[in-house]
């Protein structure tokens, strides 16, 4: 039985990997004060371009560098036309989707039925070996410790780091920023390739070790859950890591009651990642103070330093 | 060959519908190709079910090359959408049009009523006209093969089926499967993984690990992705591929595979429209008419199950054997169908009930 449990709470990390990802980079473009909603689109680009370069080079690396590139790629396309050009950012989000869905399955096309074993599972030497807890920490692909280290390193540089300081001041007051003088445009376009860094991440992960693939919109919705997951996490970096623990632990123990033959309808269990948010939203809804503490004030508003 | 694209198609759809009213459908001529149109439900790179379909596309194209023109529109949602597309294919000169979807039946009737000239097929539908045929494949048979292998091989008794939508085809591949696995090993039960979507690797390879976590030692699937397959091969255990051949994604772990083969199907009905000996008829076919086929079996399984497998599939092709003959038992261990029946198309069409062997209840 502790068997299954261990077994039950790897599948739970593998399902929760690719939303601490794509979340945690939406999180940082959004507390820049950019609402970029092409995630998932982000997320197909860079799970199509690391599964082509991985089934070509044969290179792992190259394959997550790959991910990762083709999502800046394209959120430096959403950085043009938004911050530039100041398109309309929900506009430009939706296109970036719909977009990354066709670019992904034009580039995808010859790949099909492709099959690549996926990322190695790496072992740290002797504390794998420990019972339980070995199995559970210390032997994952790469990506999974990534995961959990970028999550750190962005709660830091957010709340311990004078350029965190700066990022979030964008986001809540970009006149303010520019008064005291600094290139908000320039941020902004930092946070939001890192966004897109993020998802190709998020897509790499999907393609190279989630389910070791290329099929046609393989993300499935999760670009949304993502960013739904920000704003349940309340832009929060640890409550986003927990967020995205809590809704993959959903998807995947309703699996298990399934199997075990407990009657819950599925499609229910499939809705709570969203109710979940919008009980959320309505919960910081009821309380100013705490939006104005966590929500990025500036999210979504055009700056241009001329006016 | 020529691919409108999802977004094109969106962008296209406001102008459809003006255009199809101005535009006569051009007199199709002698020396002209016939154009044949398809409509997908999902992207043809689903590897599954759509796939399937755009390969029989191909096939019209390499076996009658510069006598037919094709061309496919893809990821065509189920509602007001489909009604424009169909409409604009048939506008623009088509002359047989393949709609490869259930939730198409009632858009391609009302276009085919506007069109009397233009031929019309929906796959799995069961609306007619003169002019519009319909067509499905015995998808249940192939599971009974499947189910024998599988009562046969495993060692645990418990088989995990990981299943989309609670519709009636998929019950009955459900049941097809139990029956049959039953026959081989009274022991044998199915566990059922509904996870509510055609598609989504991710899912469906979770409800795989999911299934096998709690003791399946084998997994069956009526999804579209080879996700499953590949945890079954990465966790040692045995798997059924869907739709296609799936073996290069687990060359140990699939011991066969349900093949959805439209092409003889497509190729005889461009052939009659060719011809001029199209009519509208409704076929619903499955392993003899080779509509459902099977992939070599897999190394893992032992000589003495591959020739049982074969049994059921031979007696299913001479008529010997019928997936849902007598006795069946319902969950309850009622007898439902006596023994020397058959449950008849009407009854398999609309099936909403588990047989035993089954665990858990059917979603309603």
């Amino acid at each position: 039985m502790s068997e299954t449990v261990i077994l039950t709470l790897l599948t739970i990390i593998t399902a929760a990997t690719p939303l601490v990802f794509a979340a945690i980079g939406e999180l940082i473009t959004e507390k820049s004060g950019v609402l970029n909603l092409g995630v998932e689109g982000m997320m197909l680009v860079g799970a199509v371009s690391s599964f082509i370069v991985v089934s070509v080079t044969g290179v792992d690396v190259l394959g997550v560098l790959a991910g990762v590139l083709a999502g800046m790629l394209l959120s430096l396309v959403f950085s043009v036309l938004c911050l530039t050009l100041q398109a309309s950012q929900v506009a430009t989000g939706l296109a970036l989707t719909l977009f990354g869905i066709g670019l992904s399955a034009l580039a995808g096309q010859s790949m099909i039925g492709v099959a690549y074993e996926g990322l190695p599972k790496l072992s740290i030497p002797i504390l794998s070996e420990l019972p339980v807890v070995g199995q559970l920490l210390f032997s994952h692909d790469i990506l999974v410790y990534v995961s959990f280290a970028l999550v750190a390193a962005v709660a830091w540089f957010l709340y311990r780091t004078r350029a965190g300081l700066v990022l979030r001041a964008v986001g809540d007051s970009h006149d303010a920023a520019h008064a005291l003088g600094y290139n908000v445009v320039a941020i902004r376009y930092l946070a939001t390739v890192f966004g897109g860094a993020c998802s190709g991440l998020a897509g790499a992960y999907l393609s190279m070790s989630y389910s070791p693939m290329w099929v046609e919109n393989m993300t499935a919705g999760r670009g949304w859950i993502a960013l739904a997951l920000v704003v349940f996490a309340s832009w929060r970096p640890w409550r986003l890591l927990f967020g995205a623990y809590l809704f993959g632990s959903i998807s995947i123990l309703q699996l298990h009651g399934q199997a075990i033959g407990l009657d819950v309808p599925s499609q229910l269990m499939s809705m709570l990642p969203y109710i979940a948010t919008i009980l959320v939203l309505v919960l910081i809804s009821r309380d100013r103070g705490k939006i104005r503490r966590n929500a990025p004030a500036c999210i979504g508003k055009a700056f241009h330093p001329t006016t | 060959m020529k691919l409108i694209s999802p977004l094109r198609r969106s962008l296209l759809a406001g102008a459809v519908a003006m255009v199809s009213t101005l535009v006569a459908l051009p007199l199709a001529n002698a020396a002209d190709p016939l154009k044949v149109g398809f409509v997908y439900v999902g992207p043809i790179g689903d590897h599954g079910w759509t796939y399937r379909h755009d390969q029989g596309r191909l096939a019209i194209e390499a076996e009658f090359g510069d006598a037919v023109e094709t061309t496919y529109v893809e990821s065509v949602s189920e509602g007001a959408d489909a009604e424009g597309v169909i409409r604009k294919l048939a506008a623009t000169g088509h002359d047989l049009i393949f709609t490869t979807s259930f939730g198409y039946m009632n858009p391609t009737l009302k276009v085919a009523k506007q069109f009397p000239d233009v031929k019309f097929e929906h796959a799995t539908g069961y609306k007619r006209a003169d002019n519009l045929a319909t067509y499905s494949a015995r998808f249940y048979e192939g599971r009974a093969v499947l189910g024998t292998i599988a009562g046969m091989m495993t060692k645990s008794n418990v088989i995990g089926y990981i299943a989309s939508f609670p519709i009636p085809e998929v019950v009955r591949g459900i049941n097809a499967f139990s029956i049959a696995m039953r026959k081989v090993n009274p022991d044998a039960e199915i566990k059922v993984v509904w996870v509510n979507t055609w598609y989504d690797p991710g899912k469906e390879g979770d409800a795989a690990k999911a299934l096998i976590d709690q003791g399946a030692d084998i997994i069956t699937q009526h999804t579209d992705s080879p996700a499953p397959l590949q945890v079954a091969e990465a966790r040692g255990v045995y798997g059924f591929g869907q739709a296609s051949d799936m073996s290069q994604f687990a060359p140990k772990a699939q011991l066969t595979s349900i093949i959805d083969d439209w092409n003889p199907y497509y190729i005889e009905r461009t052939r009659a429209a060719i011809e001029g000996t199209w009519s509208s008829i409704d076929t619903w076919t499955g392993i003899k008419d080779g509509m459902v086929g099977f992939p070599a079996y897999g190394e893992s399984v032992p000589a003495d199950v591959a020739a049982a497998a074969d049994v059921v599939r031979d007696s299913i092709v001479d008529g010997s054997l019928h997936p849902f003959q007598g006795p069946i038992k319902n969950q309850a261990g009622e007898i439902v169908v006596a023994e020397g029946e058959v449950l008849s198309d009407g009854d398999m069409l609309g099936m909403d009930w588990y047989v035993e062997g089954v665990q858990g209840s059917l979603p309603k």
